[in-house]
């Protein structure tokens, strides 16, 4: 009667019934009497200063209750210190409403409270607003070569910057036969989640408030609004069980979550502010990169000299940086390499985290370079990878605590029909169109913070487990379910995972690919905990079956405790908390921690390969990606069913990247020209064909007990450079600027 | 966002409310509503029926997608006078109690979303889809699916999903 474990299994989403009915609410959906709607005003000019903004005739209208500007906002925090979040690069943090002085364009400069929200969005339309503008500067293309260190801080941590150089690079490279190089760029991305980012800010009196936010970090933000507005932590409530997408958007407060809970303790109200999906594209965005590359080969396909250098648009207040640049020696461990990161900062928004933010951007440049130099070694692209494979990380001197990236290779290829590749170039051919077969590499790290979960068992015999994180759409709620599940041997139903709350125990921001390894190390945790404590106060029942067994001589299994060496001797956990425990709630909350004196002996990723076909055709310059398999190392497969769906959402994430989204920045206006859904293009159903998932078996004993390295960036990262490099066999351009338009082809 | 029109405010904020009535999954719902809001906006912030989403406001996302007079119509295009009468069936409506619709069923078996944010207008646009009796072939579906987006990129769930109903010949 033993239950299969619960992890591993393809369970259906557990809130699916809610999603599918339209009973989960997302933040904008809690109406309650009373709540006033706030709507943004943005600046319009680049760079400048506000000089005067006519408020007087806006706030005469019949229904607007006031108009907030940097005139007379309440007074908030002094220091920036009180401003930065978890996910604050070095610099200064945005501070909404601070003063006149616009920074960039689309720049929150007033909000609008009203009684409607058509009232509200009917006065941010004609409020009018004088300012003293400035020579700005947003071009990042004509900064080629003059970029800056960037100043280090917390962020680095997660983000080192490049590796010291090793060898000689120059001497090396100029003395190679088989040489290969390039030079990148790709625009400006905002992750235009499907949502629209709201606050609903409950005024609860004497200064509760109850946030519904919609954010990747409940505590984040919780401690966000408490530091700026001078709150108690426990006053504050930041709630967010469902979130319409972020992809790193929520990773960060976003201003109308300031502007929020501003106009809510002010007017003592409750106020709702929702961004329109313009003004999406007023905060953070995925920085548009130049980078360059010179990599060399000797005559076997030996990889012995890499160059990377990478220049990435920042803002003039933040030094937002991103690993861009120093994966290409973890993987083709070359004698020399030479890689190099730089900042140029400009009149925009502070990029922020966008899904597999720098390893989508840097494995772009490295994957399609190593490309080329397979096509000058005349070598598969496949074989060269193969040639050059290491389970030592050189950039640390570590061994990877597991790598299965072989397997992915070669089950993926042989998935796929890599052999039936013609290997010349143009040689492939379906009817009138160019057929190209085109592979790449992804690689990114597996990473894990602290966090801390509550495990209680209740008479009825079910587990409540209880976590601060949120769950944007990757699973995390049934995931955590089937986890917490194993720990104490219950079936799924009997667990019940409460989250997106920041009053629970607390869970840093959602983000990096790190949440399970994370969250469900501190759900271990407490169930180990809990499972100490159920065996304690059995034994201490009377007649316990249990007599004086240790915890390695019982097994937790269907809702009982029961002796390995007599299964007839069992105590179910409702008996233990009636009978034992009053009826009363067993309650444990746990921390759990990477164990860093294990992990620093080891470099930890998961890794991918990514097979594409694309039809192209050339009169029509259509570029259509026909097939793509990508197969994962990543460790334990927790859901096979919500994994498959990560890695095939960043697949289509890699074909939009590569053929589709792109922000378009009109350097003369300093503003982004398409900020709407109609023009920032992404996939439509009509532009996915045949994608496909394969799973590699990978036993990882050192990353963490559960075996976990993370799923949301790895799916993403070698997917454009795949698509490219299939583009080059199909038609014979190398074509390193993303997206792809279709002109390049003519 | 703030654009530059020479609009007198008091001449557009004096116009009258107007009595409409709305039948909304079956209920008939009064409602007195300015001439400039939205069906969507009425729906969500008047009738608390928020299963309907906003993606863009602009009829560019699908997200909004209702069922009106048996036809899938972008709920943010339209306004709610306009729909004085109208036999609406949002996704509220869909279904009844536990037994799902078999295209919300066959939503949850394909994993057919993530966020969930556009599922409410994917499931509404599938059944106004397949009612109109256009699409024969998977590409077709794709086709006159193409007006829904999804960012999580659940793109061939959501068609496997609405593909296995259109061939179970489960929908009504």
């Amino acid at each position: 009667m033993k239950n299969p474990p619960a992890t591993g299994q393809s369970i259906s989403r557990i809130e699916g019934p809610l999603k599918v009915t339209g009973a989960a609410k997302y933040s904008g959906e809690y109406n309650v009497p009373g709540l006033l709607y706030g709507y943004v005003v943005n600046s319009t000019i680049t760079k400048g200063k506000i000089i005067k903004i006519y408020t007087e005739e806006i706030k005469a209208l019949p229904g607007v209750i006031d108009v907030f500007s940097h005139e007379n906002r309440p007074s908030t925090a002094w220091f920036d210190m009180k401003y930065a979040d978890m996910d604050a690069p070095p610099g200064s943090p945005f501070r909404p409403l601070h003063d006149a002085e616009i920074r960039y364009n689309g720049q929150p400069i007033a909000l609008i409270v009203a009684e409607t929200f058509e009232l509200a969005r009917y006065a941010a339309s004609i409020i009018s607003v004088d300012y003293e503008k400035e020579i700005f500067d947003t071009d990042l293309r004509s900064h080629f070569g003059d970029g800056r260190e960037p100043e280090t801080g917390m962020a680095s941590l997660l983000k080192p910057p490049p590796p010291e150089p090793t060898g000689y690079f120059e001497t090396a490279y100029a003395a190679a036969k088989y040489k290969a190089s390039g030079e990148f760029y790709h625009g400006t991305e905002h992750h235009n989640p499907m949502e629209l980012f709201t606050t609903t800010t409950l005024y609860e009196g004497k200064g509760k408030l109850s946030i519904y936010d919609k954010t990747q970090g409940t505590v984040n933000c919780q401690l966000y609004v408490a530091n700026v507005f001078g709150l108690r932590f426990k006053d504050v409530k930041v709630i967010s069980p469902f979130v319409g997408g972020a992809f790193g958007s929520g990773l960060r407060p976003q201003y109308q979550l300031f502007l929020s809970v501003m106009a809510a303790l002010e007017l003592k109200r409750h106020v709702r502010v929702t961004l329109d999906r313009s003004q999406m594209f007023t905060f953070g965005h995925r920085p548009p990169t130049l980078q360059r590359t010179r990599f060399a080969a000797d005559a076997d396909g030996m990889v012995t000299a890499l160059n990377h250098t990478a220049f990435a648009e920042t803002s003039r207040f933040e030094d937002y940086t991103e690993v861009v640049v120093n994966w290409s020696p973890k993987l083709y461990p070359a004698a020399h390499t030479l890689l190099d990161y730089k900042l140029v900062p400009l009149d925009v928004f502070s990029p922020m985290d966008m899904r597999a933010p720098g390893g989508s951007t840097g494995m772009h440049a490295i994957e399609s370079t190593l490309d080329e130099l397979a096509y000058q070694l005349k070598m598969d692209p496949l074989d060269l990878r193969l040639k050059n494979y290491t389970m030592i990380d050189i950039t640390v001197n570590l061994p990877y605590s597991s790598k299965e990236l072989k397997e992915c290779y070669l089950k993926g290829a042989e998935k796929f029909g890599w052999a039936n590749r013609a290997p010349e170039p143009r040689s492939m051919k379906r009817g009138h169109k160019l057929v190209g077969y085109g592979m790449a590499t992804g690689i990114w790290d597996a990473m894990q913070a602290p966090a801390r979960a509550e495990a209680a068992m209740t008479r009825d015999g079910k587990l409540h487990v209880k976590s601060a994180v949120t769950d944007i759409g990757t699973g995390t709620f049934t995931v955590m379910t089937q986890i917490a599940a194993d720990e104490l041997g219950l079936p799924v139903a009997d667990v019940i995972f409460s989250y997106g709350d920041s009053k629970l125990p607390f869970a840093p921001i959602q983000g990096g690919s790190m949440t399970t390894s994370t969250v469900g190390t501190a759900i271990r945790a407490a169930g180990k905990a809990l499972r100490k404590k159920l065996l304690r106060v059995a034994k201490r029942m009377k007649d316990s079956p249990l007599g004086k067994a240790e915890l390695e001589e019982v097994i937790f299994q269907n809702g009982y405790i029961i002796l390995k060496d007599n299964p007839q001797a069992a105590v179910s956990f409702a008996d233990i908390i009636n009978d034992g425990h009053h009826g009363l709630p067993l309650k444990t909350t746990n921390t759990g921690v990477p164990n860093m004196a294990k992990l620093n002996k080891y470099s930890r990723a998961a890794h991918s390969a990514v097979f594409v076909e694309v039809e192209v055709d050339e009169e029509l310059g259509v570029i259509n990606v026909t097939r793509a398999l990508t197969a994962v190392a990543a460790g334990k497969i927790i859901n096979p069913k919500t994994s498959r769906s990560q890695i095939l959402g960043s697949m289509v994430w890699g074909i939009s990247k590569a053929l589709r989204e792109e922000t378009i920045l009109d350097n003369q206006l300093g503003k982004y020209m398409n900020q709407n859904l109609g023009e920032y293009h992404i996939p439509v159903h009509a532009d996915i064909h045949d994608l496909d998932v394969m799973f590699i078996e990978e036993n990882d004993e050192h990353i963490n007990e559960l075996g976990i390295k993370g799923l949301g960036e790895i799916g993403l990262v070698g997917v454009a450079p795949a698509i490219t490099n299939a583009i080059f066999h199909a038609t014979g351009k190398r074509l390193n600027q993303l997206p792809v338009h279709f002109d390049m082809l003519l | 966002m703030n654009s530059e029109l020479d609009l007198k405010p008091a001449a557009v904020f004096t116009s009258k409310t107007r009595q409409i009535t709305l039948n909304i999954n079956g209920i008939s719902r009064g409602l007195e509503v300015l001439p400039y809001v939205t069906l969507l906006d009425a729906l969500r912030e008047y009738l608390d029926l928020t299963g309907t989403k906003k993606g863009c406001d602009h009829g560019q996302c699908g997200a909004c997608t209702v069922i009106c007079d048996d036809k899938r119509i972008l709920s943010c295009l339209s306004l709610a006078v306009a729909k004085d009468g109208a036999e609406i069936t949002t996704i509220e409506g869909v279904s009844t109690g536990n037994d799902l619709h078999p295209l919300q069923q066959a939503f949850i078996d394909h994993d057919a979303f993530q966020c969930g944010y556009c599922t409410p207008g994917q499931i509404c646009s599938a059944i106004g889809m397949l009612s109109e009796g256009k699409a024969k072939t998977r590409a077709d579906v794709k086709e006159l699916m193409s007006g829904n987006l999804c960012r999580c990129g659940a793109n061939m769930s959501i068609i496997d999903a609405i593909m296995e109903v259109k061939d179970g010949g489960g929908h009504e």
